[in-house]
Parts: structure tokens; sequence; C-alpha cells
């Protein structure tokens, strides 16, 4: 286990040349600036760096991306907590306590605990890897598409299961979700789903369209709504509240802890940084001793899903360099920038380019480091933001959104969508249906639908395939019983109740 | 010193000769869009965004280059895009040869016709791989287990390239397959080495790191000559050890994927002629050739008519095959 420690220390030498500390502050830097554009975010900004990096040595070239990619993650939670607009997929958890808690004042609490935990998360990532490295190889091996589907069906039901609301209105949330991720082409059959004949449906609706509507412009109009002010006015600014959140950070020892071993696990089997925020903000809230202030504002609200999203993101670099299987799509472009730079991803690669592969896990050591550092220093610069009036800020953010969206796919039909989930997000918050069910089936919704057929296809149609051997048989039955949970939690109420009726009749009775 | 002015006359001379066509000739006035049919990372991608290096390194073009990823419905949305770009010659479009076959089995939106070939630049193999612990030993053992009883294989995407090279040997065997769609080569590729699937028909690249761990061992290559990388790649063997599947004794002689380049259908002569000479600079250069080396791509450089005439040819064969597994549709 502690054989990797001499290759890791010979990795810091690598990784801690004047040349690649400066690489990674600058990759940080532009990280943070795509990462607080809406939609431009880490793929986009991982892609317009790539051809930069041709002419570079393969180790300086993955230490500027991935400290680009660390950056643009921080610089995702930003406008995740300001205004409500995720930046990353992996950063939607993340509004649902952050965003209230800036409109309650507490946008410097907000952002600091939401980069402590992203970096502690971060940091547990990476000495998993560093320590179990090949271990974890073998076990991302066990898993095929039934096992896949378990994972998926586990992170909605830890969300869905364990959420409190409506139970009809979080079902028609998350089937319209489901729909929208529908649309475009299919990849079992091969053929299109709902696009009615229009090209522009061809690539299906875009997650980030989705959020960057749904989220903030919706949020945006119900701003306007309450009389065009953000309630952060009074918040004080002051660098010093920063220090005094970081003391306050061990309180959630409980939360950070539960959050990484979410993170990492869904890194590793790999289930990625989106499942893993939105499972662990759902088991947070549901077995939280102040689970009542959810989306209220509960500083737990952010560390629970920035620990596992960042724990998660450090972690599934694993699969990607040991395997050769891209967990985002932000991995998907460094990939073909390891093929660009003549290096194959897969199990020989800690065997041929130890300097490389060891080289980049110091440099994530010391990238997320350094991420913190910059980013905390950021904060009383971006709360600021804040406090600048409503009316100037709001045009800017619509137009930042505007931007973010062409950047996805550079198509002027997202604009139209854009407006129109607006108007669906909007409407969602007005007739109180829950708008995360749906935004967790957009981005699992089709995972889950292509691991379930392909192991439909592959039992010949039993479903007995979910639970033929230990390991997806394991993860369905947990999922199955989250499923169940409120259920029987309602069941157990009611015989406790009756239960209690009873004695108190018998109570009553007993005198006469 | 007369004599030396009349030496820069007449080099003066020589130089209009030569340049004298060249001006008459078409060129770009404005950035070039490079449209890629395919997601951020994938091999189209990498085969474009490498043009686009190399244009700019070596300045084989006096305009910039801007490369956008349409790879929504199987790169269906990048050539729509073609379509729609009209009479505009500065949207080339990179693909494979997913151009013809995708209006063949989906409703598209577009035709092959509304696109004119460019170029051809180069061919990816298709390989039979299995796991290192399948029991069989070559690829006609592979074969006679498939006959007995359907065996699962795995590809990238339905429809497409894999599934149809998996319907080919059905058809020229008699051996019986189950196919599973995976996302990408790559997810095909993680499936095999962990013996969930029994065998795939990964490109080189896509199953050279699993190949390297002793994860996945080939079969066949299906080829009509064995490869020439003659590297080797594992302790013992190279690229060019592996026999073809014709000497396999499968009778799928040969299966390749060109990498292509389009322009609209309304482009000129001369427009297409410009762009196919740049891509044959390209192809020229040193770091063209490194890039085929490294992903174990065979070289092949076709344009203009010669190509026209491949892609009818390909695409009437692929009518045929689709038509007998059930797939055609009509745009």
């Amino acid at each position: 286990m502690f054989d990797n420690v001499p290759l890791l220390l010979h990795g810091f030498e690598i990784a801690l040349s004047w040349h690649h500390v400066a690489l990674m502050i600058g990759g940080v830097l532009l990280g943070i600036l795509v990462g607080v554009l809406p939609g431009l975010g880490a793929p986009n900004g991982v892609t317009l760096l790539l051809p930069l990096t041709f002419s570079m040595d393969p180790v300086s070239a993955i230490i500027l991306l991935t400290s680009m990619y660390w950056g643009a993650l921080f610089g995702g939670s930003t406008t995740s907590i300001l205004f409500n607009i995720p930046g990353e997929p992996s950063s939607v958890a993340t509004t649902f306590d952050g965003h209230p808690m800036a409109k309650n004042g507490q946008a410097t609490e907000a952002l600091t605990y939401a980069f402590m935990s992203a970096g502690f998360g971060a940091m547990v990532g990476v000495i998993v890897i560093t320590l179990l490295s090949s271990a974890v190889a073998d076990f991302a091996l066990k898993f095929s598409s039934p096992e896949f589907f378990a994972v998926y069906l586990l992170a909605f039901a830890s969300f869905v299961g364990l959420g409190g609301g409506n139970p009809f209105k979080t079902i028609v949330s998350l089937t319209l979700g489901l729909a929208f991720a529908t649309v475009g082409q299919d990849t079992i059959s091969g053929s299109l789903r709902l696009t009615f004949g229009f090209d522009e449906l061809l690539r299906g609706i875009s997650f980030l369209v989705a959020v960057i509507g749904l989220f903030g412009l919706g949020e945006l109009v119900l701003t306007m709504e309450e009389g065009l002010r953000f309630n952060a006015v009074a918040s004080r600014i002051s660098p010093k509240k920063v220090f005094q959140t970081i003391a306050k950070m061990p309180r959630y020892w409980f939360a950070l802890l539960r959050g990484s071993l979410i993170g990492v696990w869904m890194g590793v089997t790999p289930g990625g940084p989106t499942a893993a925020s939105f499972m662990s903000y759902g088991v947070a809230r549901r077995f939280s001793r102040r689970s009542a202030n959810f989306g209220k504002g509960e500083p737990e609200g952010v560390v629970a899903p920035e620990t596992a999203d960042h724990a998660a993101g450090s972690s599934a670099m694993l699969p990607m360099l040991a395997l050769g299987i891209p967990g985002s799509a932000t991995a998907a472009v460094m990939l073909g920038g390891l093929m660009i730079w003549g290096l194959t991803p897969g199990p020989t690669l800690f065997v041929e380019r130890p300097d490389f592969v060891w080289g980049l896990i110091a440099s994530m050591y010391l990238g997320n480091v350094v991420a913190v550092v910059l980013v905390l220093a950021t904060v009383p610069l971006f709360a600021a933001i804040l406090r600048i009036p409503f009316a100037v800020v709001a045009p800017l953010i619509v137009s930042v959104c505007f931007i973010g969206v062409w950047t996805v796919a550079s198509a002027e039909f997202d604009l139209w969508l854009v407006l129109a989930f607006g108007v669906i997000g909007y409407l969602f918050k007005k007739l109180e249906y829950p708008i995360a069910p749906l935004v967790l089936a957009m981005v699992l919704g089709d995972k889950a639908e292509d691991a379930f057929r392909q192991s439909m296809l592959m039992s010949g149609g039993s479903l007995g395939v979910f639970f033929s051997n230990p390991l997806a048989g394991t993860l369905t039955a947990i999922a199955l019983i989250l499923l169940a949970w409120p259920i029987v939690a309602m069941i157990l109420g009611r015989r406790r109740a009756s239960a209690a009726a009873v004695a108190a009749a018998h109570v009553e009775r007993s005198p006469s | 010193m007369p004599a030396f002015a009349a030496k820069i006359a007449l080099g003066l001379l020589a130089t209009a000769a030569v340049v004298a066509p060249a001006a008459a000739e078409w060129k770009p006035v404005k950035p070039v869009e490079f449209v890629v049919a395919s997601g951020a990372g994938g091999g189209t991608d990498q085969f474009a965004r490498l043009i686009q290096s190399i244009i700019q390194k070596h300045e084989l073009m006096p305009v910039n280059m801007i490369v956008t990823n349409k790879g929504g419905g199987a790169g269906t949305e990048a050539f729509v895009y073609g379509k729609l770009a009209g009479a505009d010659p500065h949207k080339l479009v990179f693909g494979t040869n997913n151009e013809w076959l995708l209006p063949l089995v989906t409703k598209s939106g577009y035709q092959p016709d509304d696109l004119r070939p460019v170029a051809a630049m180069a061919v990816d193999e298709f390989l039979l791989w299995t796991h290192k612990d399948a029991p069989y030993k070559d690829a006609a053992a592979f074969v006679a287990a498939a006959k007995e009883k359907p065996l699962q294989v795995g590809g990238s995407q339905s429809k497409d390239t894999d599934q149809i090279l998996s319907k080919k040997i059905e058809y020229a065997t008699d051996a019986k397959f189950t196919y599973i769609p995976f996302k990408s080569g790559g997810e095909a590729a993680t499936q095999l080495a962990g013996a969930h699937i029994e065998a795939n028909f990964n490109n080189p690249q896509e199953n050279v790191g699993q190949w390297k761990g002793g994860q996945v061992r080939p079969l066949c290559v299906f080829s009509p000559q064995r490869m020439s990388y003659d590297q080797k790649v594992t302790a013992d063997m190279s690229w060019a050890d592996i026999p073809t599947c014709k000497e396999a004794g499968i009778t799928v002689e040969q299966y390749q994927m060109p990498r292509t380049v389009w322009l609209n259908a309304k482009a000129t002569d001369e427009q297409a002629a410009y762009y196919a000479g740049v891509m044959a600079k390209v192809r020229e250069t040193q770091e063209w050739k490194e890039w085929l080396a490294r992903t174990s791509q065979t070289d092949r450089f076709v344009t203009g008519q010669a190509f026209a005439d491949q892609v009818k040819k390909e695409q009437a064969e692929a009518r045929t095959l689709f038509e007998k597994a059930g797939w055609l549709v009509t745009n």
C-alpha cells in the first residue's frame, strides 16, 4: 500500500519546479475565469487550451490542463452560490443551500464553506489514488452495465427516496427530466427520439442550457418579482469573516467525512461527480440533525455536495488513466490530449510513464492547495458583487447566461430554449414543484437507460441480472431499500402511532 | 552587372510563370470553420484538430481556422450543418464513412449528396479482439464458437461501423452475435478487458492500452494485407504479426473506416481542389505521419472523382447489407 510513496515523492520533485508551479497558478486562474462564466465551463476551457499544449512536454501539459480543471470546478461553485447559476453540472446541488445562504447575507460564509470542503474532498480523493491506485483500477474493471445501472439507481434512490416534499410533484418533475434526456439519438437503437423532424433537436437538449434557464433565469425573474434587490446588501464583507468561517469547519467533520466517502466511491465506480454531489446532498438532508433547515441556507447543505463533488472529481482521474474511460466531458478531452501527446491511457501507463503519472498525481496535491488559496483570496471580491445594485447586475447576469448558452453548441436555437427553461423554472418555483429531480433525471437519465437496456440485451430480458453477482446485487438491494424508505418509515411511524394510541386508550380505560 | 539584371529579370519571369495560375486560383477570404462530426476528444475530433494545428504551424492557409464540435445524432448534426451552409465555401466538415451511412439508417435531415467529397485522408483498421483468457486461440475458433451459440460482442453506437461489421461477419460465416452498443469504443474496450463481453471490433488505438496491459489480444485484422507497423507492441507481437481475417478463414476481406473531409455540394471545382491541395500538403508533413504511426492508422489519400466513386460504391454495398438486416429507412 505504501509502495507508492517513493514514486509520489519523485512526482513532487517533478511538479515542484518553478515552471510547473507557475503553470499551476496560471491554469487555476484561467480555470476560475471559465468556471465563473456559466456554460463556458471546464470542458470548453480545456478544449480551447489543448492546441497550446501540443508543443509542451506531456507532464507540463497535463499540469496546466488539470490545474485549469480544478480552477473551473471552484469557479462553478461561485456562480452557483452567488447567482443560483451552476457553472458545472456537478455544482447544481450546491445551489440548493448555497444560494439561500447568499440571499440571507451570508455569501462570504457560503463561498468559504464551499471552497474549504471542496479542497478537503479533493485531498481525500488524491490520497485514495496514491494509496490504492492498483486495487482501484482492478475494482473498476468489475463494472459492467448491470453494476452501472445499480449505481445510477442508487444515486436516484438516495436523492428521491430520502427527499421531502410532495411525492407526486417529485414524480412529475422527475419524469419530465427523463423525457428531456430522451431527446436526440438513442445509443441502443441508433434511432432519433422526440426530435419531431427538427434538425436543431438532433444534438438533444443540453443539460447546461436547461440548468442555466431553470436556475439562472428562473431565479432572476423571481428576484425581480420580489422587488429588484438582493437581500445581501446588508452583509458586511471582511477577510476576517473568511477566517472565522474556516475556524468553524471542524464542526462539520461528519458531513466532510461522509461526503468524501460518497465522492470517492462514486468517482471510482465511476458514477461521476454529479451523481456524487446529488447523492451526498440527499443523504445529508435525510440524516442530518438540522435536516429541517436544508434548502433554506444550511451550511451543511453546502459542505456535503461540495466535498463529494471534488472527492469524486479527483478520484475519477484514476479510472481515466488506468482504464482509459473518461468519467466526464472534461476527462474525455484530456484523454484525446494524452493521445496527441503520444501517451496511451491504459493499464500500462503507470509502468511505462511513471514520471508522467506521478508528476500528475503530485500536481493534484499542489494544484488543489494552490486553487484553495487563490479562490479564498477571491471570496471578498466575489461577495462584493452582491453589493452592486441588482438593476445593474441583473442585465449583466442575463448576458452572461446567454453567452454561456451560446458557447455550449454555438446554436441560436439554444438561446430560445434557455428562455423556455427560464419560464419553466419560474413556474416550478411558483407552483412549488421541485427542480432538483428534473435536473438529476436529465444528468443520469440517459446513462441509466443505456445501462438498463444493455443489461437487458446481455441477460436476454431477465431482471435477475441485477442480482446475478454480489456486487450488482448489493448495490441494487441498497438502492431498493433507500427507494422504499419513505414507505417503510410511514408504516413504522403509523404502527408506532397506533401502538401509542392503543396504549393511550388502555391508560384511559384502566382507571374505570 | 547587365548579366546580373538579366538574371533577376529571368528570375522574376520564372516566378511570374509559376505564380500566374496560382493567382487565378480560389482562396478562402475569411476564417474557415472546421465542423467536427463528433464530440470533443473522439477520433474525428483529433483528426480535425491535428489538421488545424498542422495548417497553422506550416502556414498552409492564409486565414484562421475555428473548430466546432457538432456530434449530435452520431455526427448527423455536423452534416446537416454542412448542408445548411449553402454556397459558403468556408465550412469544412470532418467525418468518417458515417457521412454516407447515417442517412441510410436514421431519419437524418440530409442526403449524402448534399455534401461534396473533398478528400479521404487515412483509413482506420478494424480488428477482432477477445479477452486474454477467452478459449478462442484464433479467429476460426471464435467463429466456430459463435456458430454453436450466439456470442456477446460490443462496440461503439448502434447501426454504426462496429455493428455493421458484426452483421457482415454473421452473413459471411453463419456465426451469431448478440450486439451490445456502448457509447464509445473506449467503453467497449473496458468491457472486454473486464471480460463482460466476448469480443469487440475496436480500432487499434481504442484497444492498444488493454493489449499492452495483457488484458485483451487481437485475433485478426479486417484488411486485405497485414498492417505495416512492425515495431513490437507487446513482448512478442507487433501490429504486423496479426493475421488478416481472410487468412484466418473469415470471408470479410476488407473493412476499413476512412477519415473524410467535405464541403457543401454547391462548392465549385476550384474550391474543392484548393482544399484537396491543402490536405495533400498536410499529408506530407512529419506531424501527420507521426500521428498515423502513433494511432496505427493506414495511410491512404483519395480526392476528386476517385473519392466520389468510392463513396458511391461503398454506399451501394451498405444499402444491400442494411436491406438484409432490416435497418433501411427512407429520408
